[in-house]
């Protein structure tokens, strides 16, 4: 009795818990500071855009997902139906099927309370990093504490950011450009992803369909380009 | 204006999309046509916001040097290529894009 419980002592060790959630605010902080810029940009775009201060800041929370929430604000200052907004909202965001799809197996076994807590936290930025740490072979089984812990800080670095552009509202310079941080950032996130023909067709085509119909009303481009992206990776994958 | 209709929604669609697998995995066989088609959602979604950033200027197409926010964003590829940090990208993005300006 005595010898199992060592056993599973020197297996589980009481603090790889705290080890494997310090590790993952340490792999998402860099990922947190390029979200700042974008936060605040995202809080005083959304006043500019005529939403009050309280959904500014529930949009953060409630949608939590930057692109989506910087691409609402511009359609509620376009007066846009909120069919259009809900239909933008959920293709920009349909990614995160893929990402849910993803990770799906390492959190399998884990309690309902804790996948629904960890879909929550599940973004670009906190994808990223919590993939990396599932694909390293060691035999870890406390991996969603560095999940929970780099969606945490996302989360919370996501919220402070976006309260600090609210209440700045304009006292940060357009000539600052800080808006210019969201394109960066995915240029971050999708450049390292182009690595065969169908991944750099699927953008590259999506890329050059928004610019060409970047005169639709409502930002509808953005649903064709992604649509002809995703046809055409998918297609090139098949001819491959 | 009532924001808060489409916010509620759009935000349960977002965590719907969020929960989809974990929830769902081993319970429902994603179709092989489904996995192909979502691999190129997040390059396909993610171009399609950079590229027009990059590309236009008020609406038109603005391919020269002097198109400040294009050159950063070629600096920008090039150091995520190379480096694949997106911190390091967005420094070197905004610090082009900052020099270019004060010229």
């Amino acid at each position: 009795m005595e010898e199992t419980r060592e056993f599973t002592e020197a297996q589980e060790p009481a603090t790889s818990k705290r080890a494997e959630f310090l590790a993952g605010l340490k792999a998402e902080l860099p990922l947190a500071l390029g979200v700042i810029p974008f936060g605040m940009i995202y809080g005083v775009v959304a006043l500019g855009a005529g939403l009050s201060q309280a959904a500014a800041q529930g949009m953060s929370s409630i949608i939590f997902a930057g692109s989506a929430q910087f691409i609402s604000a511009q359609l509620f200052g376009l007066s846009a139906p909120a069919i259009i907004v809900v239909m933008t909202v959920a293709v920009v965001n349909l990614r995160h099927v893929l990402y849910s799809a993803s990770l799906a197996p390492y959190v399998q076994a884990l309690p309902a309370r804790w996948k629904w807590l960890l879909a929550y936290l599940l973004t670009d930025e906190a994808y990223a990093v919590t993939i990396t740490r599932y694909n390293q072979p060691d035999g870890s089984r406390q991996k969603h504490w560095f999940f929970l812990a780099s969606g945490l800080l996302l989360w919370a670095t996501w919220q402070a950011s976006t309260a600090a552009g609210i209440f700045l509202g304009a006292a940060v310079p357009a000539s600052w450009s800080l808006d210019f941080t969201l394109a960066l950032t995915f240029i971050g996130i999708v450049v390292p992803m182009l690595r065969d023909r169908p991944g750099l067709g699927a953008a590259l085509t999506a890329g050059l369909v928004a610019v060409a119909t970047s005169a639709l009303p409502y930002k509808l481009g953005l649903l064709a380009a992604a649509l002809a992206g995703i046809l055409v990776g998918a297609w090139l994958e098949r001819r491959a | 204006m009532n924001a808060w209709l489409p916010i509620l929604v759009a935000g349960l669609l977002t965590y719907a999309t969020r929960l989809s697998f974990i929830l769902l995995f081993g319970r429902v066989e994603i179709p092989l046509w489904l996995r192909r088609a979502l691999r190129y959602v997040p390059p396909a979604v993610l171009t399609a916001i950079v590229f027009p950033e990059l590309l236009l200027q008020d609406g038109a197409l603005f391919l020269a040097p002097g198109n400040d926010r294009l050159v950063a964003g070629i600096a920008a590829i090039l150091v995520a290529w190379r480096t694949k940090n997106v911190l390091l990208t967005i420094l070197a993005g905004m610090l082009v894009l900052w020099v270019l300006q004060l010229l």
